[in-house]
Parts: structure tokens; C-alpha cells; sequence
């Protein structure tokens, strides 16, 4: 399944509960619509090194990198290239 | 109606019964053990009363009361009410000292009063039905006269799933209302008035009290001795909990500085060592030369009592804590003891909590929103989040910058808790939501008083801590509800109103020390306590939530996944059925569980009970506890 697809489902499922494509838009930010709080970026954390094998530093838990579908695509693969 | 209140009086019934008015009286007997059942009257039987609770200064009351020439037929505390009512009339509740919950019948005005201690320590309801009102100390006390079968103020469940509780005086059945804290309700030629006779108030600029340090810790400290005085008056042994924090202990200590022999104190403990503090409990029993004993509270404990819990609670919950305080008081019971002194309070009215920490970082940071420093002190107050010691600053900015923007806005300290609370919500059906009249932040910032614009930010904290968390949560559901479905009455020296009145006229600094919290109370309290007991970091209650349930990859009880399944979800309507199993999808497959996960889960899951129980009426079995006690002597 592409990165896309698996990071969708993932937050659809795990943090909106639900699995209507509609309620997510690939550059909705999760901070403004509330969708990850404090405890939510743990497990979201958690999941991308689970789930694509990589190790992410403190310095780089920023919006910049996490803060939508969008960004996480692109930094996924900047982690993986 | 007296029958289902069994557990809160399990030592005789009363009646008395005449034209228009009938009370009824279940009696836990503390004081007066021979003659003090109720109702109780006057000389000439003009003025009855039942009640639920003590009157602490009742000593001091009745010799007033005698000298003014009333004469008393017993020698309990419920007596000086009816006298008292008689001499002062309407003003009679701000002479009491003590925690009540009171029902006066007037037989000469045909008036019925309904009374409520200052800070809402005892429960009392009331209906209207039809041209007659009812009221009783539960909710379930007024369902067998209730001429229609009761459903969900959908109202208050929105408000409970936001600050935590229902606000005052909404009640999770439609038609049912509380009496509110330091309130009376008149009930008169057919109206029913309501009427507040205490306000927690706070003093300002102008009439903070002045002193050294040295002297308002002393005068605090006489003041707590007294509190904790009155409150060791009863004619049966009293006891008193110990957490291993500083609250606790320094009751324990003030009892045992009162020359109170003999102390029994009683703790829990928890399997994680995260949330276990038997090893303080010890040490400080040890120093107090106490006779201790301690329950230890298991995973499957909290599951297998969850469902009687809720029939105790009578509303949906969003942690287990008050679960493990039931367990508790069970152990108190089974040692024979019916009265305990607890720590309770001292938080709110000492500002103990990391939410008044984090009020005030906040403030300051919104002095100078854009800086990168002043945020950072958020990392202080939070240690067990794994976020701060991973770093993430960015995201702790974000999650504690809401509303940073309008630092005087009424509800400013409360804003991240009750927007994370508030996320829970989310899994409230359509249809609930769509009926919701409006939002319970909005509602209960309507009901502040006048003064509160005029209150130090800190203060403010202070106030809406006690109206909404402490009120209708921490005394209630995890308070009375838990100490009296074992019949054991709980008293609170630090909710002494002269207490609360005494820190709400100190300024903020006495209470919280740049980040130091009950500054002033650590000040009273270091000639009774070990130096330790006053450094040491706060731990907050906490007990397992979901991992209660769901812990070491053990099946949960029948009765979880009966309430969560869709067909029951489908039949309340309170939830949305699709949320909910993905919620229970994500739980089955371990993955990180978060605040609002455990919440969510807990306020479905108790909802759901609370339906069953109370509006289908269903008995659902009580589970198996596997608790053992370890009692221990140390004197």
C-alpha cells in the first residue's frame, strides 16, 4: 500500500475513528483541527518508526515534519532516501 | 425511597408523616448513638428535620442555643438544627460548622427547606412531579415516586464530558436537580425558590490579609488544629486515610498532635509502581506511630467493581479512580470503623494542582507570546509525559498556547483541560449532538459572579477548580459516593469553611511560591511532618483506565463488550457505533493509549452502564475482587 495510503488509514482509524475518507484532507493540519494532542504525538511517533523503520530525533518532532499527510509523505522519504 | 438509600444509613429508619410533607431517614449513627434517630423536632413539634451528615460545632451551638433557653431532648448534633432555625430563621446554615445535606418542614408556614453544605461535600436532589416535590440524598431515592420514567439530560452529559462533571445544579436525569453547594431551596405556597448563603470568595488588592510568612502560617496552623478538632467529634472511633502525600499526612499528624491515641490509618495501594505509594504510606505511619492497614488494588479489582460503581456514582465517569477509593473504604468497614478524616481539598484551596502551575506559566508566556524560553517551564510540570523528555517543544508550545492570545479571558486556566476533555465528545451520536442547546463552557462562564473579573488569575483557577472538578466530581463521585457504598463517612478539615475562607482572603503568592505549590500549608504544616514528607514531588491519584480492562492481554468482563457492542449502542443512541469499535480496535491492538483515548473509553463505557442500570433497570453481577489487606502495627 503506498506511504499515502497507510498514513491515512492510520489516522483516520486510530485518532478520527472513522473510516470516511471525507473527513481528512491531505494538507489538514492536526494541530489546528485539533485531531493529535500531547499523548497524540507519542503514538504517532510510535507508529511511524513501527510502521516504516525509521528512528526520529527529538530535534525533529516539529510541525514542519508531522503536521499533516502531506508532510509526513515528504518526511517519510526524505528519512528512507 | 429510604430503602435504596441503605448503604448511606445502614443503622435504622425514621418517619414522620403528616398533611402535605412526609420525611424519611436512613441512619448511619456517629453521634449520640442511642438517642439520635431521626427526624428530629422542636419543643413544641412545630419544626422537623432529617438529615444526612455532622454539624461539628453542635457543642458550641447547643450551649449558645440552651442559654437563649431552647431545650433539647438528645444529645445529637441534629438537634441544634431545628433550634436554630427557630432562633435565626432563614440565616440558620451560616451558623454551622460542618458538611450537611437538610430537609426542615416548617409546620406552622408550611415551608419545606432544602440545605447544602458550603463546598458540597453531602449530595441532596430534588424533583418536581406534577403538584408534588421529592428529594433525597441519591438520585435513585426519587425513582420509585417518580411518575415518569426518567431519561439522559443530554445537556449534562455534554457539560460531564467537558469540565468532568455536570455544572451545579443539572443532574444526568432529565427532571432532576441538585441542591446546589451553600445553597437553600424554599419550597413555598407552591414555588420553589433558590437561595446562596456562602460564596467561595476571594479577597483582593485592597484586603488580602497582611503578616509575615511566619504569622500566616501560624494562624493557619492553629486554624487546621481546630478544623481537625471538631472534626475527631463522634462517639465511635475515627480514623483517617493516608496517601503518602502531604495532605494526608498532615491530618495524620494534626490527629496525632491532638493527643488523638490509638490512630488507625488506612491506605491502597496499586500493582504499578507508577501509581503505588505504599512505600510513603509506610514510612509516614511509622513516623506517626500509627496502626496501619492497606489494601492493595488489582487490575481486575476495578473491572469487576466498575458496574456496582456506577450504580453508586449515578453518573457516567471519565477516570476509574473513584473505583480503588470504594475498595478502600471497604477496608475501613471491615476494621470496624465508620468515620475517617481525609486530606481532601487541600489542593483546591491551597493551589496544589499542576493546573495552577500551568495557569501561571502560561500567563507569564502570554506577556511575551512569541518567546521561546517562557514555555520551556512547561517541561517542569509535567515529567512522567515522555513528550518533554523526548524533546518536542514545538508541539508542548502548541498544545498549552490555546487561548494565550486572551490571557483575561474567565476561563484562561482551564482552557487546555477542558479542551482536551472536551475532545471526548466527539463520540456523542449525531443525533445527541444536533439536540445539544449550547456550549457548556459558554454556560458555565454565564453563571460566574459579578466579582470574579475583580480576582487575581490565580484565584479565578481556584474558583472554577472548586465549582466544577472538586464539587461535582472529587467530593462526589470520588468522594460520598465511594465512602458510602461501605457506609463510612468521610470528614475534610482543609474544607472547613473558616479554612477556605482564611486562604481565599491570601494573596496568591502564599500559595504558590514561583512554582512551589501550598507554599503557606508546607509552611504550616513542617513542625508536625519530616522534611521529606514536605520535598517531596506531588503525585496525583491516578489509577489504571483502560489497562484495568484490558490489562496483560486478558479478555474484558462480559459486561464491557455487551455496553460496547453496536446492537447496545445502536439501542441508547448516546455514541456513534463506527467510533466506538475503531476505539476498540486500536485498544485490542496495544497501540499507544493516550488521555483522550482513556477518557473516551471510560465515558462510553460508564454511560452505557449508567443507561442499564438506571433507566432499564438491569442487574448486571458483580465480579469477583481479589484484593488482599495488609495490616500492620507499628506502635
Amino acid at each position: 500500500m503506498p506511504t499515502v495510503d497507510r498514513l491515512r488509514r492510520y489516522v483516520l482509524e486510530s485518532f478520527l475513528f472513522t473510516t470516511d475518507e471525507s473527513a481528512l484532507d491531505n494538507d489538514d493540519s492536526f494541530l489546528d483541527k485539533g485531531i493529535i494532542d500531547s499523548t497524540g504525538i507519542l503514538e504517532l511517533v510510535t507508529f511511524l518508526e513501527q510502521e516504516f523503520g525509521i528512528q526520529i530525533a527529538d530535534e525533529e518532532l516539529l510541525p514542519e515534519n508531522l503536521d499533516s499527510i502531506d508532510r509526513l509523505v515528504n518526511f517519510i522519504h526524505r528519512k528512507q532516501s | 425511597m429510604v430503602a435504596e438509600l441503605t448503604p448511606r444509613g445502614p443503622d435504622g429508619t425514621g418517619y414522620y408523616s403528616a398533611a402535605g410533607i412526609g420525611l424519611g431517614h436512613a441512619r448511619l449513627s456517629i453521634i449520640d448513638l442511642e438517642g439520635g434517630g431521626q427526624p428530629i423536632h422542636n419543643e413544641d413539634r412545630t419544626v422537623w428535620t432529617v438529615f444526612n451528615g455532622e454539624i461539628f460545632n453542635y457543642v458550641e451551638l447547643r450551649r449558645d442555643l440552651e442559654r437563649r433557653g431552647h431545650r433539647f431532648y438528645t444529645h445529637s448534633d441534629t438537634e441544634v438544627i431545628v433550634h436554630l432555625y427557630d432562633e435565626y430563621g432563614d440565616d440558620f446554615p451560616g451558623r454551622m460548622n460542618g458538611q450537611f445535606a437538610i430537609a426542615l418542614w416548617d409546620t406552622r408556614r408550611r415551608r419545606l427547606l432544602l440545605v447544602r453544605d458550603r463546598p458540597g461535600i453531602l449530595p441532596l436532589y430534588f424533583s418536581r412531579q406534577d403538584n408534588r416535590l421529592l428529594f433525597a440524598s441519591e438520585v435513585k431515592g426519587l425513582l420509585p415516586a417518580m411518575s415518569n420514567r426518567p431519561e439522559l439530560n443530554f445537556a449534562a452529559l455534554d457539560q460531564l464530558m467537558t469540565f468532568w462533571a455536570p455544572t451545579s445544579p443539572a443532574s444526568l436525569f432529565s427532571g432532576v436537580e441538585e441542591v446546589s453547594p451553600a445553597e437553600m431551596v424554599i419550597v413555598e405556597a407552591g414555588q420553589v425558590r433558590r437561595r446562596r448563603y456562602w460564596e467561595w470568595d476571594f479577597a483582593t488588592d485592597r484586603d488580602y490579609l497582611t503578616g509575615s510568612t511566619e504569622s500566616l502560617a501560624e494562624e493557619l496552623s492553629e486554624l487546621l488544629l481546630d478544623a481537625t478538632r471538631l472534626r475527631l467529634r463522634a462517639d465511635v472511633p475515627v480514623g483517617a486515610y493516608l496517601s503518602g502525600g502531604l495532605d494526608s499526612s498532615g491530618i495524620a499528624a494534626l490527629v496525632r498532635h491532638l493527643g488523638h491515641p490509638d490512630l488507625h490509618t488506612f491506605s491502597i495501594g496499586f500493582e504499578d509502581p507508577g501509581l503505588d505509594e505504599r512505600e510513603h504510606q509506610v514510612r509516614i505511619s511509622k513516623y506517626l506511630d500509627t496502626r496501619h492497614a492497606s489494601v492493595l488494588c488489582r487490575h481486575g479489582d476495578i473491572a469487576a467493581i466498575f458496574p456496582q460503581v456506577i450504580r453508586r456514582t449515578e453518573a457516567p465517569i471519565l477516570r476509574t479512580a473513584p473505583a480503588p477509593m470504594a475498595i478502600l473504604s471497604a477496608l475501613v468497614r471491615r476494621h470496624d470503623y465508620k468515620v475517617v478524616l481525609t486530606g481532601e481539598g487541600a489542593d483546591e484551596v491551597f493551589g496544589g494542582y499542576d493546573l495552577f502551575k500551568e495557569a501561571k506559566i502560561r500567563q507569564f508566556w502570554a506577556r511575551q507570546p512569541e518567546s521561546m524560553r517562557r514555555p520551556m517551564l512547561l517541561r517542569r510540570l509535567y515529567p512522567y509525559l515522555d513528550l518533554n523528555q523526548r524533546g518536542g517543544q514545538a508541539y508542548l508550545k502548541r498544545f498549552f498556547g490555546q487561548g494565550l492570545d486572551q490571557p483575561d479571558s474567565p476561563g484562561f486556566s482551564h482552557l487546555p483541560r477542558w479542551i482536551t476533555t472536551g475532545k471526548t465528545r466527539e463520540f456523542l451520536s449525531s443525533d445527541l449532538r444536533a439536540s445539544l442547546p449550547n456550549d457548556p463552557v459558554e454556560g458555565l462562564i454565564a453563571t460566574l459572579p459579578e466579582s470574579f473579573g475583580t480576582w487575581h488569575p490565580f484565584n479565578r483557577a481556584q474558583y472554577l477548580e472548586a465549582k466544577t472538578l472538586m464539587a461535582g466530581y472529587l467530593l462526589n463521585s470520588q468522594g460520598d459516593r465511594m465512602l458510602m457504598a461501605n457506609s463510612v463517612e468521610g470528614r475534610f478539615p482543609f474544607l472547613d469553611h473558616r479554612v477556605i475562607e482564611f486562604a481565599n482572603r491570601l494573596h496568591p503568592r502564599h500559595k504558590m511560591r514561583v512554582l512551589n505549590e501550598k507554599y503557606l500549608l508546607k509552611r504550616a504544616l513542617a513542625k508536625y511532618l519530616p522534611a521529606e514528607t514536605i520535598a517531596r514531588f506531588k503525585q496525583p491519584y491516578r489509577a489504571p483506565d483502560i489497562a484495568a480492562f484490558f490489562g496483560s492481554g486478558a479478555s474484558p468482563p462480559d459486561y464491557v463488550t455487551e455496553c460496547l457492542s453496536v446492537r447496545s449502542l445502536h439501542e441508547t443512541g448516546y455514541f456513534d457505533p463506527q467510533r466506538v469499535q475503531h476505539l476498540l480496535r486500536k485498544i485490542e491492538h496495544g497501540r499507544v493509549i493516550g488521555f483522550k483515548d482513556n477518557m473516551a473509553f471510560l465515558a462510553v463505557l460508564s454511560t452505557q452502564l449508567w443507561h442499564r442500570i438506571f433507566i432499564d433497570r438491569q442487574d448486571i453481577p458483580v465480579g469477583q475482587i481479589t484484593t488482599s489487606d495488609a495490616s500492620n502495627s507499628y506502635s
